[in-house]
């Protein structure tokens, strides 16, 4: 296992490598001076030449690109345009929200989703596992944002239940939580009933079944177990999905969280800050991902075992 | 050896255009299949519309009209009116192209480079496989629209920038799927047979593996357009893609954000058209996979 984690710990390496590569040429790329973008559009020719060199775009790009991945190790991320702020600093709280969000939901969609999935799957082709089915398909095919603009129509102005907007008390996290959760619970729904459906017709649940094991006990002990181990898989993608979700809900419910920060800095052409927030959020990723591996493997060895 | 040889080059004779042969099994498979059927007649449906609908629609989509702003539902304006007076089912009409020229276009570009990095991977293998498997490992990185974000940050907001924005995020779905089937199809026999016939790398690849693995791109490029959908409307609705007053579905929800509490009718409906669309989408994705590749689980 500690050989495994090592060895997948390594594979990350190109990964991160190739991510900084993208995140660094990123601001290279966009049309025109980076240099004259940062100083602003009225800073004359010498403040531009001055912004050029403070920001050392006059040498190779391999020196420069060496001098951002270890400022950004060091946790330097540059400074804001706009407010002229340490971009790490600006980060560092919005980060934080966006992470809770995207976790809250991840927990909604595995509890909702593995609810309807086992119920659909223990009671196929019933009225009740339709239902589940179209829900989840319907699931599947909002776009969030719209989700939580009605959410907000309904429950927060129309009974006026849940407040509007805003991040923090248990009642504003509700229908955001909800509005980024849904279309995942959906996939994991889906994912669940069918790994389970091809896990119960194989032979040692028949086996279980056929020496007299209760049924609850076939599908909670028996199958449930072995078709988890793909849904795994699913959880981990989706929390990059919900990750980049976050960016639309964050906006729709007005939370200063890292996704709606990044909208603001593109709106405002601040660069630094979409550069900054871009590589933390997929760096986040790459380490979710990585603890997903770990864990498929765990629950895979320990079935193995058993 | 003479025998071999023999045998080989009827079957090439036999199956003298397998691309069509494909097709037809799939055709038939599919037209079983209710749910794909379902799907696939909402999405011709929705296509007929977007190139006919614009000339039954009397109405401007962007003529503002004072003297209508904000009203409800009515036999006169089906889907209400905008705060521009403008007829809400005039612009959703109008919008349908818009939507399923990004989904197609940007889908077409992800799965043609995607394919192609996918098959060149899988075939050629070693280190061409390991360095451009890394590079897609890289993209999928970026967790979901953050790389469209980013994208379209660089580029600017625009319908255009839009789709090679969803195209440069599709193309590494695509190419691991082509990669892990083409992997499976380059060991089997007939391939080694069409290779001792002499049979070019580009022979091989376009004629024998190609229009094997095809039911599992067209599985994934349909699903692929619901995202693509989704996606579009979300940059639109951030500001980032397409800009008013094109009537695009996310940009006008957008634009419409600070009079649907008040008049819910304008989020309402161009909400609903995009999860119509969507949904038809994955109605005929699910359908496919059901019908052609019943291993592929979603």
């Amino acid at each position: 296992m500690l050989v495994y984690t090592i060895r997948r710990l390594f594979q990350t390496i190109p990964v991160i490598i190739g991510v900084t590569l993208v995140v660094f040429f990123m601001m290279h790329l966009i049309p025109g001076d980076p240099a004259q973008i940062i100083a602003g559009e009225r800073a004359d020719e010498a403040q531009v030449e001055q912004m050029r060199d403070r920001l050392g775009l006059n040498d190779p790009y391999y020196v420069q690109y060496t001098r951002f991945v270890t400022d950004a190790a060091q946790g330097d991320l540059g400074n804001s345009v706009r407010s002229g702020r340490a971009v790490s600093s600006e980060i560092g709280a919005r980060f934080w929200i966006t992470v809770e969000l995207a976790f809250y939901s991840t927990l909604l969609s595995i509890f909702i989703g593995l609810i309807a999935g086992i119920v659909s799957a223990t009671r196929r082709n019933s009225f009740l596992d339709m239902f589940i089915m179209i829900f989840a398909l319907f699931g599947l095919s909002m776009p969030n944002f719209w989700l939580g603009l009605m959410l907000i129509q309904y429950f927060a102005l129309n009974f006026d239940w849940l407040p509007v907007s805003g991040w923090g008390s248990p009642q504003q996290l509700l229908l955001p939580v909800i509005t980024l959760g849904t279309a995942g619970a959906a996939i994991i729904a889906r994912m669940t009933r069918s790994s389970m459906l091809e896990v119960i017709h194989q032979d040692y649940i028949r086996t279980a079944r056929a020496k007299g094991v209760k049924e609850r006990y076939v599908i909670y002990k028996h199958a449930l177990r072995n078709a988890l181990i793909p849904v795994v898989t699913v959880v981990g993608l989706q929390f990059g999905v919900l990750l980049g979700g976050a960016v639309l809900t964050e906006t729709v419910f007005a939370i200063n969280g890292l996704g709606r920060f990044v909208v603001e800095a593109i709106r405002m052409r601040d660069f630094p800050i979409v550069q900054g927030s871009v590589l933390v959020l997929a760096m986040l990723f790459v380490f979710v991902n990585f603890l997903v591996d770990i864990s498929y493997r765990v629950l895979n060895k320990r079935i193995e075992l058993d | 050896m003479a025998e071999t040889t023999v045998n080989a080059s009827t079957q090439e004779t036999k199956r003298i255009n397998p691309q069509i042969e494909n097709m037809k099994t799939m055709w038939r498979k599919l037209k079983t299949n209710r749910i794909a059927m379902a799907g696939g007649i909402l999405i011709l449906f929705f296509i007929v519309v977007s190139i006919i609908g614009p000339y039954f629609t009397s109405l401007d989509p962007n003529a503002p009209d004072v003297s209508s702003r904000l009203q409800g539902p009515s036999s006169e304006h089906w889907f209400g009116t905008d705060h521009h007076g403008r007829d809400i089912f005039t612009r959703i009409i109008h919008g349908m192209s818009i939507t399923l020229y990004i989904g197609f276009s940007s889908v077409a570009i992800g799965m043609v480079v995607g394919v192609l990095i996918g098959i060149i991977a899988g075939y050629y293998g070693k280190r061409t496989d390991a360095i451009l498997m890394r590079i897609m490992d890289v993209f999928l990185a970026f967790p979901g629209i953050l790389l469209a974000l980013g994208i379209v940050a660089v580029l600017g907001g625009s319908i255009n920038n839009v789709i090679i924005a969803i195209a440069i995020f599709s193309i590494p779905v695509f190419a691991r799927i082509v990669r892990g089937s083409t992997l499976a199809v380059r060991k089997l026999e007939y391939i080694d047979a069409v290779r001792a016939l002499g049979a070019s790398d580009f022979r091989i690849i376009f004629r024998h593996i190609l229009p094997n693995i095809l039911s599992p791109i067209i599985v994934q490029a349909t699903l692929r357009i619901a995202t693509a959908v989704l996606t579009a409307s979300g940059l639109s609705f951030l500001g980032l893609g397409a800009q008013p007053p094109t009537p695009e579905w996310g940009a006008m929800l957008a634009a419409g954000r600070n009079y649907m509490w008040e008049h819910p009718h304008i989020a309402l409906f161009p909400g609903l058209a995009i999860v119509a669309v969507v949904l038809a989408f994955n109605l005929f994705g699910d359908g496919v996979r059901d019908a052609l590749d019943p291993k592929i689980k979603s």
